[in-house]
């Protein structure tokens, strides 16, 4: 009897959980739908690209520059065993360009951009602005969901770009400032060895399926969020959670996709 | 049906999880009347505004406003009859990301094409009608919630409704402000030639104010009259509910298992 009450648990909860990828799914295609209004009144964009980029900024820029110090340091630690420390430079610009500029970018939009997005909308929903706004006929999902859903995939391959140019700073002053490699080799070989479409775009397609996932996750989070104080904090904790997870699986099935054998 | 009702709701029936909330609702609003719904809490009375406003479909019976049936209008056809609605939220229900002004000026921006000096010279108006003109640049966290309630007030009348829904627009406000909505609500109804209906369990400050009250229990109207034959009314529902006495109709006690039992007493 406790056996099938055990399968019925997980069964449940298996069919729930594929029942809230379809609304989801949905809620993707309503926001796709009801995008128009958005970019006929592209200042709404601009309004959420402050708050979720602008204000992304300053974190991202101190981590981007740690990040690239810890690389400057530990490649050349290592590259140094091999007689080759003046492959720093390939080294620190490959490892952010490919993948730590659009991963730690799109982990830090996401506990700093968007758990704010869902909590947000979490508490609009809660004080019925969003009811509110349903009955003075205008689309929530069109006027609240859209501009930021967009300001968000906007915002994401940027955000990435910088962290990797700061991070790259940053390898520079450990590596070159600080330890003294070579600065013109450090330079030279980073210029020759790094591919725009190789590296650079497949970095910058990567940012964009994290932007898309992840402000996905936040706006839907939100708007699913049950209208109470716990449903709200519970919401906005299951955002940083599922999208930091989808952030690194997704990543691997990118890097595995595009870099096979290159 | 008398052609001059705006609002008709005849048998509505609605089910929620099995539970019936709201069993066989007939109301009518004539054009121009402020009438009251009210009822204890949990009564079906915010259910029955829902219904209203289209958010909900009723099980059986319908809801039919200025000549349509609620429940059959697709998408477009609800958010266009929705535009010659206005509803108070009970607590406002501002949009707390836009200053008093841009609250007020929302819906001509969502759904006009006019000037922004126009819409400007709107808003005043609409701000110093509730008299909140001073108030314009504040943003709704900075308001009282009498002054919330006002700002929301403006912006439910921003496009001059015909039909304004107000679900307990006097709950948890000071006397002042009370008498100052209330005053407001009958004001604004009259100049705008609206309809109004109010859902609300404030009594006293209701029967000032409104043309005809609807009085609802578990669902059900259990009566119905202008305020001066409400009380005159010897109905007991009607004696308990007006001077809101402990005992009657409406039993102090949540149904339960008996007193005895729950403390363990053995007989």
């Amino acid at each position: 009897m406790n056996v099938i009450d055990t399968i019925r648990g997980i069964g449940h909860r298996i069919i729930n959980a594929v029942w809230r990828i379809g609304v989801a799914a949905r809620f993707f295609f309503l926001t796709i739908i009801y995008s128009g209004n958005s970019f006929r009144r592209f200042q709404l964009i601009v309004r959420e690209l402050f708050s979720s980029g602008v204000m992304s900024l300053i974190i991202i820029v101190v981590a981007g520059l740690f990040v690239g110090m810890v690389l400057g340091l530990q490649g050349y630690e290592t590259l140094k065993r091999y007689g080759s420390e003046s492959a720093l430079g390939v080294m620190v610009a490959l490892g952010l360009v490919r993948e730590l500029g659009p991963v730690m970018a799109a982990l830090l939009f996401a506990s700093r951009a968007g758990s704010a997005m869902t909590a947000e909308i979490g508490l609009m929903k809660a004080t019925e602005q969003i009811s509110a706004m349903e009955m003075m006929a205008v689309n929530p999902i069109a006027r609240i969901v859209a501009p930021r859903f967009w300001a968000g995939v906007i915002s994401m391959p940027l955000l990435a770009a910088l962290f990797s140019a700061v991070g790259i700073f940053g390898g520079y002053l450990v590596g070159v400032v600080q330890i003294g490699v070579d600065e013109g080799s450090f330079w030279s070989q980073m210029q020759a060895a790094v591919d725009f479409r190789e590296d650079v775009l497949n970095g910058v397609i990567k940012s964009l399926v994290f932007g898309t996932v992840v402000t996905l996750i936040a706006l839907f989070e939100g708007f699913d969020a049950p209208p109470t104080a716990e449903g709200v904090s519970g919401a906005t904790t299951r955002t940083v959670v599922t999208s930091s997870l989808a952030i690194l699986m997704l990543d691997f099935v990118l890097t595995a996709i595009m870099f096979r054998g290159a | 049906m008398p052609p001059s009702a705006l609002v008709e709701i005849r048998d509505l029936n609605f089910t929620y999880d099995k539970r019936p909330v709201l069993q066989g609702i007939n109301m009518t609003f004539p054009r121009g009347k402020l009438v009251a719904i009210m009822g204890l809490s949990g009564c079906g009375k915010t259910t029955l505004l829902r219904h209203i406003g289209g958010a909900l479909k009723p099980n059986k019976g319908y809801v039919r406003m200025d000549g349509q049936v609620m429940h059959e209008l697709d998408q477009d056809e609800l958010y266009a009859i929705r535009r010659k609605m206005g509803m108070l939220f009970q607590f406002g229900a501002l949009f707390t990301d836009m200053s008093v002004y841009d609250n007020v000026a929302f819906q001509m921006r969502e759904h006009t094409d006019l000037p922004e000096d126009l819409i400007h010279s709107l808003v005043i108006m609409k701000l110093n009608a509730v008299g909140l003109r001073g108030a314009q640049d504040m943003m709704p966290s900075e308001l009282s919630g009498g002054m919330a309630r006002r700002v929301a007030l403006a912006r439910t009348v921003a496009l001059d409704p015909m039909l304004i829904m107000y679900d307990e627009p006097f709950a948890g406000l000071d006397p002042i402000s009370l008498s100052v909505i209330g005053d407001l609500i009958r004001r604004l109804n009259d100049a705008l030639g609206a309809t109004s209906i109010i859902v609300t369990h404030d009594i006293q400050e209701s029967l000032k104010i409104v043309d005809y009250v609807y009085f609802m229990a578990s669902g059900v109207i259990v009566a119905e009259g202008t305020p001066d034959e409400l009380r005159a009314s010897q109905t007991d529902f009607v004696r308990q509910f007006m001077h809101g006495e402990m005992d009657g109709p409406v039993p102090f006690h949540y149904p339960g298992a008996e007193y005895r039992q729950d403390l363990n007493l053995r007989a």
